[in-house]
């Protein structure tokens, strides 16, 4: 029995949303009587931070502190309609959403405190910490809670804001049959470093090292997070999971998480990630997402890892040790290809 | 068919249900005495996030007869935290970023709190084995394992 290690790489150009325009989403954001916002959404958060990240987005269009936004989520009785939280369209197309709202919301709320403090509304700025002042003079300011009361109980005005997010439709150019798929794409490049037995067809990950460019990272730690778990979805996807090993037919299949194989902690490797930022011109302060991306180039470059260990070429889902060992049975013995 | 009392320490405090024969300790905590923190997950034994601590030891609830915890000392999710003041490590979790969706987080919890009671300062090797009976979808347990080792005593884990 002979462990190999192979070493594989993977690109994707992965474009945001779903492609050819449409995909709309909604916000709605109100000022309450207390000078706190919320924002309306059926978007849902599955873990990823789009509550996080909307909050964020809306605090600093609005120039608010965050502590200020709520977000109430995942009803679609009570939020305006959102296409779905997939397609890693989340913070991109939402957020773009949110922003709209809460630059609606901060134009009504902007009016009502120039008519408190007796000034022209384009005079006034924010300071980010829950007070509007005159420009060059901060201390004519009036809190945003007052300006909220005042909007409230006395002008009669509603501080709120209604934001869309459309993607134009791409039409098809007759002559060419060019089309513009996506607004814009994140990026990423994965190795991944296996080691491959000979005898049982086993392959154990080894490390990875990875580059993931998704625009601005809005909130850097729950990027990470997702980079970091993605990863693992996509080790699962590439080595165990498989929900009809015979497709379609659906015989021994499996029923449960016993059966259904997924990485353990015991299976993990070290993974080392730079995320670099390029913001994306239409995104929410230039933020594309990372979603599915995360998981997206570790298959190809594992597979990859695997060709480079052992010479054999597994191209469909998952790579089992069975596959791999009537693979290198096929082909003779393990083959070890270069290492570069 | 006839209930049958049942009497147990519920995080410290003493309890007492009735329950039907074959009820598991999942349904009982959940469902009689309406504590839900611990998950139904899979009800069979194979996900981790209905694990309590009975007597200290990591038991599956949903595996768990109600009836064979008469008399012992049952601890969940709930009764982690002391007031409002958050267990070390529920607030590591927070501090490492170990949930995302978080339905395998009290599972997690308990297998990582059931590890640090009997072994304050674990290896790494250590918290894999003690929550390697807990399956996690979002997290890629990278950040668990490290959450669990910075709530280890003064965070001084051993290599």
């Amino acid at each position: 029995m002979t462990r190999y290690r192979g070493r594989g790489i993977a690109s994707v150009n992965y474009p945001i949303g779903m492609n050819l325009g449409g995909d709309p989403s909604q916000a709605l954001v109100h000022s309450n009587p207390s000078g706190k916002f919320t924002v309306a959404l059926s978007s849902i958060d599955l873990g990823q931070g789009m509550k996080s990240v909307t909050r964020q987005i809306c605090a600093e269009t609005l120039g608010v502190p965050v502590e200020d936004v709520y977000v109430d989520t995942a009803d679609s009785d009570t939020g305006p309609h959102c296409m779905g939280s997939f397609a890693s369209r989340g913070t991109h197309r939402v957020g773009n959403a949110v922003m709209a709202a809460a630059r609606e919301a901060r134009g009504v709320m902007m009016e009502a405190a120039a008519e408190e403090l007796e000034v022209n509304a384009a005079d006034l700025e924010t300071d980010g910490r829950g007070n509007i002042h005159v420009k060059g003079a901060p201390h004519r300011s009036i809190s945003t809670k007052d300006v909220a009361i005042a909007a409230q109980f006395k002008q009669g005005k509603t501080i709120s804001g209604r934001g869309i997010f459309l993607v134009p439709l791409s039409d098809v150019d007759p002559e060419t049959g060019e089309m513009s798929p996506a607004t814009c794409y994140a990026h990423a490049c994965l190795v991944a470093e296996v080691e491959v037995d000979d005898e049982t067809g086993e392959v154990d990950m080894i490390r990875m090292d990875s580059a993931y460019e998704l625009g601005r990272a809005l909130n850097p730690r729950l990027v990470e997070q997702q980079l970091v778990g993605g990863a693992w979805m996509g080790v699962s996807h590439a080595l165990y999971e498989t929900p009809e090993p015979y497709y379609p037919e659906p015989v021994h299949g499996p029923r449960d998480f016993v059966e259904y194989l997924m990485p353990g902690p015991g299976d993990i490797c070290p993974h080392d990630i730079a995320v670099l930022e390029r913001p994306a011109p239409d995104g929410p302060f230039g933020a594309k997402g990372p979603g599915e991306m995360c998981a997206n180039p570790v298959l190809p470059a594992v597979a990859n890892a695997i060709f480079n260990a052992v010479g054999v070429r597994i191209d469909d889902l998952p790579i089992t040790p069975e596959k791999v060992l009537r693979a290198i049975k096929a082909q003779g013995g393990a083959r070890p290809q270069p290492r570069r | 068919m006839a209930k049958t009392a049942l009497q147990f320490q519920h995080n410290g405090r003493d309890v007492a249900i009735f329950v039907d024969g074959g009820t598991n300790l999942l349904v009982a905590l959940r469902e009689l005495i309406g504590d839900m923190t611990p998950k139904f997950g899979c009800g069979q034994g194979g996900c981790g996030t209905c694990s309590v601590l009975i007597d200290g030891e990591i038991h599956l609830s949903c595996l768990t007869l109600a009836e064979t915890v008469a008399g012992r000392s049952v601890e969940t999710l709930d009764g982690i935290k002391d007031g409002p003041n958050l267990h070390p490590l529920q607030r590591a979790f927070a501090d490492n970023f170990a949930a995302q969706c978080g339905y395998c987080t009290p599972g997690m919890l308990m297998a990582a709190k059931a590890l640090l009671d009997r072994n304050p300062q674990p290896s790494r090797a250590e918290v894999v084995e003690a929550i390697s009976g807990n399956i996690c979808r979002c997290t890629g347990y990278e950040p668990i394992i490290n959450a669990v080792l910075a709530a280890a005593s003064g965070g001084r884990a051993r290599a």
